[in-house]
């Protein structure tokens, strides 16, 4: 939790894709990601093809294909009910060594699955190849309510600033014997947790003072404006534009 | 207040006359404070832990509003009228350089007071490469604030200051959690930059250091005004007012 906290999921790197624009790589994930999931489930061969697209881009921005896999493991809390669908859906079932199991539950399963893990992966992909400041300024530029963006950009701020109070707070409490064996103790770490809080919150108010002290009137001053150029858009979204037609094949054959 | 005001006023930075105020729960912060500043001063405000310092300091650039009297920053009134401008001439430096530095970059908090002003492009660039090379801190422009070291943060701090060419400088505390190679930095630092200064601090011997006049603060009331060798040397009114030096300090024999 030391510096640099708020950079872990970025690699350094000097590839054609850490060079584009962030607001075209977040527009070019995003259309991937609607490509993808409107993509009928049936279709299994078309989720294969996406894997292979994604890492052919992987391999563009020199991305090793543990380190990709390693951070895509974020996924698993999220898709771990998607294992139980099979289990509990209804209707028409068929036996897998020796268990029952809904066909549709199967089917549903794999919806979730093949879709979230591609979706994660064009998401690590970004993240590894977008530094976090830049895709700040790309969700600005796509014209995201400005009071997201600042909201998020506080927290890239001030996350190792609270972090490293809670660090300290941890260290006063040991220091003084305290160590969180059980329930006995969750009062005390409760407390903790609320006194954080409000030096936060005290914290926020001092910020604001030093921002209004310096002319901020409601609205963050446009610093760094990103642009893109037509062949940037477009070398972009060559990942989604070779989507599609896999999704509309995937349509027709069925 | 007039909107013309007399040539005299014009080497004023900062003046102040009969200022009152008390806090929304009642509690009356300051009681009548007047003084001035003139253009290209440096001036310590000396005072106990709550003698009304902090609140004076807010009063400057019109975050707190006036209870009776009023603040004149080079001739301009503070209200709410030109809020903006005031708030550009007057450069406040807080205590905690983690509540002044809230952008991602220094680049960009340098940038924010200017930009916020509605300067852009190259002037911005230009304004932000000076702020930066007034603190010698211009080779960290692209660093995230919390990988800088305390002093490096402070300084950064001042130069988010200095990009909006304030009239006034106005530090709280700048010493504080600075070791002493940091604030002989500092010290050194404010000495070069041709600019009126108001200095809030408990530290009496940098206080000697860099500003050859003094004001003490007690009670919501200015209690001394002189030049500071004399007033560090008054014992009798700095144990009034809860002043101490620290251990081994000696005012009259310090080299100023």
């Amino acid at each position: 939790m030391g510096a640099g906290h708020a950079h872990r999921l970025y690699r350094h790197g000097h590839t054609p894709l850490h060079a584009l624009p962030p607001h075209c790589k977040l527009a070019a994930v995003l259309c991937f990601v609607v490509v993808v999931v409107s993509t009928p489930r049936e279709a299994v061969w078309a989720f294969g093809l996406y894997a292979v697209l994604l890492a052919s881009v992987a391999a563009v921005a020199r991305l090793p294909a543990l380190f990709v896999l390693r951070r895509m493991l974020i996924e698993v809390p999220f898709v771990a009910f998607a294992v139980l669908m099979p289990f509990v859906a209804q209707g028409e079932r068929v036996d897998v060594l020796g268990l029952s199991l809904s066909v549709n539950g199967l089917w549903g399963a794999w919806n979730v699955l093949a879709k979230g893990t591609l979706g994660v992966a064009a998401s690590v992909i970004l993240a590894s190849t977008t530094e976090l400041r830049a895709l700040l300024l790309g969700l600005q530029r796509l014209k995201l309510p400005p009071l997201l963006v600042q909201i998020a950009s506080f927290m890239i701020r001030y996350g190792d600033v609270i972090a490293d109070e809670m660090r300290r707070m941890r260290i006063a409490r040991e220091s003084r014997g305290f160590q969180a064996k059980g329930v006995r103790h969750w009062g005390v770490l409760g407390k903790t947790a609320g006194a954080l809080f409000i030096r936060s919150y005290e914290r926020g108010e001092r910020v604001h003072l030093a921002m209004i002290s310096r002319g901020y009137a409601g609205t963050m001053p446009v610093i760094d404006e990103v642009t893109a150029t037509r062949r940037q858009w477009s070398r972009a979204l060559t990942l989604p534009l070779l989507a599609l037609p896999i999704c509309l094949l995937g349509w027709t054959t069925l | 207040m007039t909107d013309s005001p007399p040539p005299a006023s014009l080497e004023l930075s900062l003046e102040v006359s009969g200022l009152a105020y008390a806090y929304p729960d009642g509690h009356q912060a300051l009681f009548g404070v007047d003084f001035t500043v003139r253009r290209g001063e440096r001036v310590a405000l000396l005072g106990p832990n709550g003698a009304g310092k902090t609140t004076l300091v807010l009063h400057l650039n019109g975050i707190l509003t006036a209870g009776a009297g009023s603040v004149t920053v080079a001739g301009l009134p503070v209200g709410k009228a030109h809020l903006a401008e005031i708030r550009r001439r007057v450069g406040i430096v807080f205590q905690d350089p983690d509540d002044q530095l809230f952008m991602p970059t220094v680049r960009e908090d340098v940038a924010f007071g200017p930009a916020a002003a509605g300067l852009r492009g190259p002037a911005l660039e230009a304004r932000v490469e000076y702020a930066l090379s007034l603190v010698g801190m211009e080779a960290f422009a692209d660093r995230p604030p919390h990988h800088l070291s305390f002093g490096q943060r402070r300084r950064v701090a001042v130069a988010t200051v200095l990009a909006m060419e304030p009239e006034i400088l106005v530090l709280d505390e700048p010493s504080s959690n600075l070791d002493p190679a940091s604030r002989r930095e500092l010290a050194d630092i404010l000495r070069s930059l041709d600019i009126t200064v108001l200095m809030v601090t408990h530290d009496l011997p940098y206080a000697l250091e860099l500003c050859p006049r003094s004001l003490i603060l007690s009670e919501g009331t200015i209690a001394a005004d002189g030049p500071t060798a004399d007033i560090l040397c008054d014992e009798p009114l700095m144990t009034t007012h809860r002043l101490e030096l620290p251990f081994g300090f000696n005012p009259k024999t310090a080299p100023a």
